[in-house]
């Protein structure tokens, strides 16, 4: 044991390009499927938060549920979606990073949109009298409340993020864990274990972990400057 | 325009530029091989890849999967070629017209693991014997479970021990669902015996306990075909690619960069594509 995570601790140092090259497909990944998560899951998450319509408590209900939407199961239907017999298989896009995309955006938009309607809903109830009074429309109180709790959403955005970047059964499913094309961190770390480089598996690990810290660490500065600066 | 905005737009922005950047970037030719765990595990295609993309200039993008597995991918159109190891599932695959032809490419073996102790006394003897032997035992065993090449010769080897497994497996017989590497990391820990191929065995790092009980026994022979898939079915199928890299696999060249991969001086697999 204590073998092994010497050994750990010394592959570090020597961690090659192409670990550099999974880190940052990883990287890439992840931050595009977030950032497709925010642009679609903070509209979503507000409009549903302001909007009062019939069956609300049920779609609310759903998209909680969703937040524990398994990544597996998201890779499998969407392996079928892109597979050449599947209904989008002209696309050319499975074993693709745009098809590891895709299934990490499907995973972090639901996650998203919930945390978003707890935020926001927790913003207009602090605020509703005065915007009610407004007559605006939903979108427009969205829009407003959405501006009004940015701070907080930066949370949404990290979870989700945390959520991506340490996914490895959709990724795994729709990339293929093929060499120097879809190979993750996640997908990489698995095939060490497999082949029982259990000090590789580990090393990486920690190279996984040290990225989740620096971008975690990027978003608290970023949040701190613009608090003093404009909140 | 605050800062926070800013870092939210920029963020965006390269978002949508990953995005963009990774289908609309002129990629080399390349083909997708679905092959077996064993394959890819043993490292064997990270030695022979390098030197085909020197000479043809494709890209060989694998995706490692189960012998089972990798030629569902197949049928499925999601692959130009399939590398597997499962003889009776590979000519079912060609008569269901999936492939026009299936070549042979190279061969390893199996070996039976177990572990050093050797409690169910299987050592040095036939492949019949041992099997008959861990059944009567029940000593523990891992099953990979997969639908692999190596689960079909596992579960072929019972048969020709005689033994019934549907009556036979109990708590000693362990079921893993899982590739080589898994398997023998679950074999490792519980020091358990198991059936896998040479190939992933030698590159295997986690061996604790383990380690070769039954060898060299003709029904252990694993060999390996290469198929293209017949474009008829798929016509997305890189024809062109597909055949170039198996020409290249069972040509010359090919078979020694085959022959040449060894891990620690031994080698792994065999050439054994006929001379055409």
């Amino acid at each position: 044991m204590s073998q092994t995570f010497q050994e750990t601790f010394s592959r570090l140092w020597t961690l090659d390009r192409d670990v550099l090259a999974i880190a940052w497909l990883s990287l890439r990944v992840s931050l595009t499927a977030v950032g497709i998560g925010l642009l679609l899951g903070i509209p979503l998450g507000a409009l549903i938060a302001v909007a009062r319509f019939p069956g609300r408590g049920v779609v609310v209900g759903l998209l909680n549920a969703f937040m524990g939407l398994p990544p597996v199961i998201v890779g499998l239907v969407l392996y079928l979606l892109l597979s050449r017999s599947g209904p989008f298989g002209a696309l050319g896009l499975l074993f693709t990073p745009s098809a590891m995309v895709a299934a990490q955006a499907l995973l972090a938009t639901p996650l998203v949109a919930a945390l978003t309607r707890q935020v926001i809903a927790d913003a207009e109830a602090h605020l509703g009298e005065q915007l009610r009074s407004l007559r605006l429309s939903a979108p427009r109180r969205a829009g407003v409340l959405i501006y009004d709790a940015r701070f907080s959403l930066v949370t949404a955005a990290l979870a989700a993020f945390g959520r991506a970047i340490s996914e490895i059964g959709a990724v795994l499913v729709v990339g293929g864990n093929i060499d120097g094309h879809t190979r993750t961190m996640t997908t990489a770390i698995s095939l060490e274990t497999q082949k029982g480089d259990l000090s590789l598996a580990l090393a990486l690990g920690a190279v996984l972990m040290a990225l989740v810290l620096a971008v975690n660490a990027a978003a608290a500065i970023l949040r701190g400057h613009a608090v003093r600066a404009y909140g | 325009m605050d800062l926070f905005r800013r870092s939210f737009l920029t963020l965006g922005l390269l978002a949508a530029l990953g995005a963009a950047s990774s289908p609309v970037r002129a990629e080399p030719a390349s083909i997708v091989v679905a092959s077996t765990t064993s394959t890819e595990q043993s490292g064997l295609f990270k030695h022979i890849l390098p030197l085909f993309k020197a000479k043809s200039g494709i890209e060989v993008k694998v995706v490692a999967l189960g012998t089972g597995q990798a030629l569902d991918a197949a049928r499925r159109g999601d692959a130009d070629v399939v590398l597997v190891h499962d003889r009776p599932a590979e000519e079912k695959f060609v008569a269901e017209g999936f492939a026009k032809a299936r070549q042979d490419v190279m061969y390893n073996d199996f070996v039976v693991i177990g572990p050093k102790a050797d409690p169910a006394g299987i050592k040095g003897g036939s492949v019949e014997e041992a099997f008959r032997k861990l059944a009567a035992a029940k000593a523990p065993f891992v099953s990979r479970g997969d639908r692999s090449g190596t689960h079909s010769a596992e579960l072929r080897s019972w048969k020709e021990a005689g033994v019934d497994l549907a009556s036979a497996r109990g708590d000693w017989y362990r079921d893993v669902g899982q590739g080589m590497g898994p398997a023998l990391n679950t074999a490792s820990a519980l020091g358990a015996y198991i059936l896998a191929d040479r190939g992933t065995w030698l590159s295997f790092k986690n061996r604790g306990d383990l380690t070769i009980l039954v060898e060299g026994d003709a029904r252990l022979f694993n060999p390996y075909g290469v198929m293209l898939v017949n474009p008829d079915k798929h016509p997305t199928v890189k024809v062109k690619e597909g055949q170039a890299f198996i020409d290249w696999l069972v040509s010359p060249e090919g078979q020694a960069a085959i022959a040449d991969y060894k891990i620690g001086g031994e080698q792994l697999f065999f050439p054994s594509a006929k001379k055409g």
